[in-house]
Formats: C-alpha cells, structure tokens, sequence
C-alpha cells in the first residue's frame, strides 16, 4: 500500500467514525440546541462522506437541504417550542421515559432486542451482498445520449426515474400542506436584524440566485440540478425572512400558491400530454428530451425554493385581501 | 519536487497550524467573546493560507478567482456572523471574562 492511499484510508476512517460519533452524541444530547447543532455537523460531514464516495450531486443535496435548510427549520421549530413551554423542555429525556413507562426495565430489554435483531439483520445483509455486482451504472452510460442531458445523475432523476422526482416533489408539497394545516404563521417578536446582517443579506441574496441559476444550468452536464438549485433559493428566501422581510400581503394568495404548485403541475402536465401523444407517462420523445428537462427543472427549482422558504415561515400566510 | 509544491506545503501546513489554534481556542478559552476570536482567526487567515496553497496548484487563472471567492465568502460570513454572535450574548447580558 502507498502512502496516499494509506492516508485516504485513515481519513476515511477517521470521518466514518465521527459520523457515527456525531450521530450517537446528537441522538443522547439532553438538550435540544445542542442536538441540533451536532445534526448539523452531522449532515456537513455526510456531505463530505458522499464526496469521498464519488457523489458529488448527493453531497451538495446533503448540504443545501439536509445540513443547511433542515438545519434553520430545526433551529426555528425549537425557537417556537421555548416561547410556548420553556420549562417543560429542559427534562431529562431518561425521566421521561422512566415516568410513561410502567415497567422501565421490560422497555429497555425490548428496546434491546429489536436492536439486537435490526443490528444483526443488517450484519447478515452486508454478509450476504454478491461481491461484483455490475449495478445500474453501465445501463444508464449506453442510454445517456437518447436522454437530452449528460450529467448521468440529471438523466436519471428527470428521465430514467422521473417518477420518483416526480413524487419527492409532491411529498415536499405535502408537508408543507402539513404544516399550513397545522395553523397561521406564529407571531413573532418584533425583529431588529441590524446593519450587519442587513448588508450581510444585501450582499448575499443576488450571489445566492446566481448560484442558483448556475447548478440549475450546469445540472444538464455537470453537477447541480433542480433540488440544489431549488435549495439554495430556499436559503436565499430563508435569509430573507430573518431580516424580517415579507411577501406583500396581496401576493400571499394565489401567487405564492400558483408558484408552490407550478413545478409539480408542470410535471404533471407534460406527463399526461405525453401520454397523449406517445401513450406513455414521462416518456420524452428523444429530440425534444433536453428541453423538456430544462423546463420541468426550471419550474421545479422555483417550486422548491419557494416551499422550502415557505415551510421556514412555519404556518399558513392570511391573504389579507380576503379579510 | 518543484518549488511550487514546496511553496504549497508551507503555505497548507500554516493553515492548518492557524485551524488547530482556533480549535484549541475553541475550546480552552474562558469565554463567548474570546472564544469567538480564536475561531474567526481559523476561518479567516487559516483558510486564506490553504486557498493561497491551493491556488499555486491549480491550471487556470479562473479557478484561482472561484477559490479567491470562497475564501471572500467564507469572511463575510464568519466576520458577520461572529458579530451576530456577540451582539446576542450582549443582549442577553453575557460579561466579557476579566480575570
């Protein structure tokens, strides 16, 4: 073995076992802030995890959406938490169990147990796996020029499987139907964002959107894509709200939700004329497939930003014109 | 080995020296204000030490601008945010550490 790949592999190893560190200490952390901010760590190196990996589009989802957005949400739910019942909070997790729990030490065997069986399951699952197995990768690099994009990742979630694009953008509409059902935007004290992080905004917002425009362009061929894209507008919109800023009352209604359902309506629609014209949902006729992609990412990217900044407002925005 | 790369290998290695004080002081100093200190050193000199590194190996001049602009990013940022920090800790009424 030479030395680089030896240092590869101790920094493999090293990052594999802060993950799992990182992943035991946010799951036991009493306190919540903490665990959220150790989650966040975690998802930043799972996002370096996936680049050692190859997956470069994984890892820039991983830190958009699953550090970084997820992140703010977690931080803005406990912030929302502590206003309503700060004390309640602060018990021991340990307590809490041993309090709802009549027989604390059957729960913890049970506990076990299950544990126990996943853990060997998962033993036995490695064990098991054939040891060159040929995947998915050949068959998607001979079709990737009837496709329309040449980044295989893009090919494969907006061509190959854009059924399951498809869906994970209605699972994201769902949750924020979720939360929108849950009630009206919580009131918040008043904010005084300050100059610094005024500019901050000022100067960070139109670098966000260009980033933006730029994975979403370079999806097509190299790494990036809608739901980075989509991301990175959720946090531009994300820092928006922070420095207190709001979408006019009148754009609350049917603008913002023509906008939220506009990329899965797109979707949906250039399936169902498909399956006019070809007789099969999603099947790109092979002239047109680039452009058609590009439309569907383009609306698809604005859909995500505007949800996922929409989901950080936590609650049901009132179309003041109705009132 | 080229001077190049000898000039590279200086120039990671003080950036590392620059992320290991700010960690220490991460973690060792007394308080909120002063730990902020050590890490903004880290995220700001250390970091332009291993772009500086970084960008004497790279081919193109326009990947040198993309790393410059991580690093200016990367300041805007942690100056920004390390003054978010101790604004709030201020307001909250958190005293600077006297000895």
């Amino acid at each position: 073995m030479d030395e680089i790949s030896f240092l590869l592999l101790l920094f493999d190893s090293l990052l594999g076992l802060s993950l799992l560190w990182l992943a035991w200490q946010a799951l036991s952390s009493p306190d919540l802030f903490r665990a959220i901010v150790l989650f966040i760590a975690y998802g930043l190196l799972m996002a370096l995890v996936w680049i050692r990996l190859d997956a470069v589009d994984v890892a820039l989802a991983e830190a958009a959406i699953g550090s970084g957005l997820t992140g703010a949400l977690l931080l803005a739910t406990l912030a929302r938490l502590e206003t309503k019942n700060s004390n309640q909070l602060s018990v021991n997790k340990q307590q809490v169990i041993n309090k709802s729990v009549n027989n604390p030490i059957l729960f913890w065997l049970i506990l076990m147990i299950l544990i126990l069986v996943l853990v060997t399951g998962l033993i036995y699952a490695v064990l098991t796996l054939p040891e060159n197995i040929a995947g998915l990768g050949g068959i998607v690099a001979e079709n990737l020029n009837i496709s329309g994009v040449t980044n295989p990742v893009t090919a494969v979630l907006l061509n190959f499987r854009s059924y399951d694009t498809l869906l994970e953008m209605s699972v994201l509409l769902l949750v924020l139907i979720a939360v929108w059902s849950l009630g009206g935007i919580p009131k918040q004290q008043q904010l005084f964002p300050g100059p610094v992080l005024n500019l901050l905004i000022k100067l960070l917002v139109p670098i966000l959107i260009i980033v933006s425009g730029y994975f979403l362009w370079a999806g097509a061929d190299a790494h990036g894509g809608a739901f980075q894209a989509g991301a990175i507008l959720g946090a531009a919109g994300v820092l928006l709200l922070l420095t207190g800023w709001r979408l006019s009352g009148s754009f609350m209604g049917l603008a913002l939700r023509s906008m939220l359902i506009l990329g899965l309506g797109v979707f949906i629609v250039t399936g169902v004329i498909l399956i006019i014209l070809d007789g099969q949902f999603l099947e790109y006729p092979v002239s047109h497939s680039g452009l058609l992609i590009l439309l569907i990412e383009v609306v698809a990217t604005l859909s995500i930003g505007i949800t996922l900044a929409a989901l950080f407002l936590g609650g049901r925005p009132v179309d003041r014109r109705r009132k | 080995m080229l001077i190049i790369d000898i000039l590279t290998v200086i120039l990671l290695l003080a950036g590392a020296v620059f992320f290991l004080a700010g960690t220490v002081g991460l973690l060792r100093f007394p308080d909120i204000y002063t730990r902020l200190h050590a890490l903004t050193k880290a995220d700001n000199a250390g970091l332009g030490l291993v772009i500086a590194g970084l960008a004497l190996q790279v081919e193109s001049w326009f990947v040198v601008a993309k790393l410059l602009l991580i690093w200016l990013l990367v300041l805007l940022a942690s100056a920004s945010v390390a003054h978010l920090i101790a604004k709030t800790a201020r307001q909250k009424g958190i005293k600077p550490w006297t000895k």
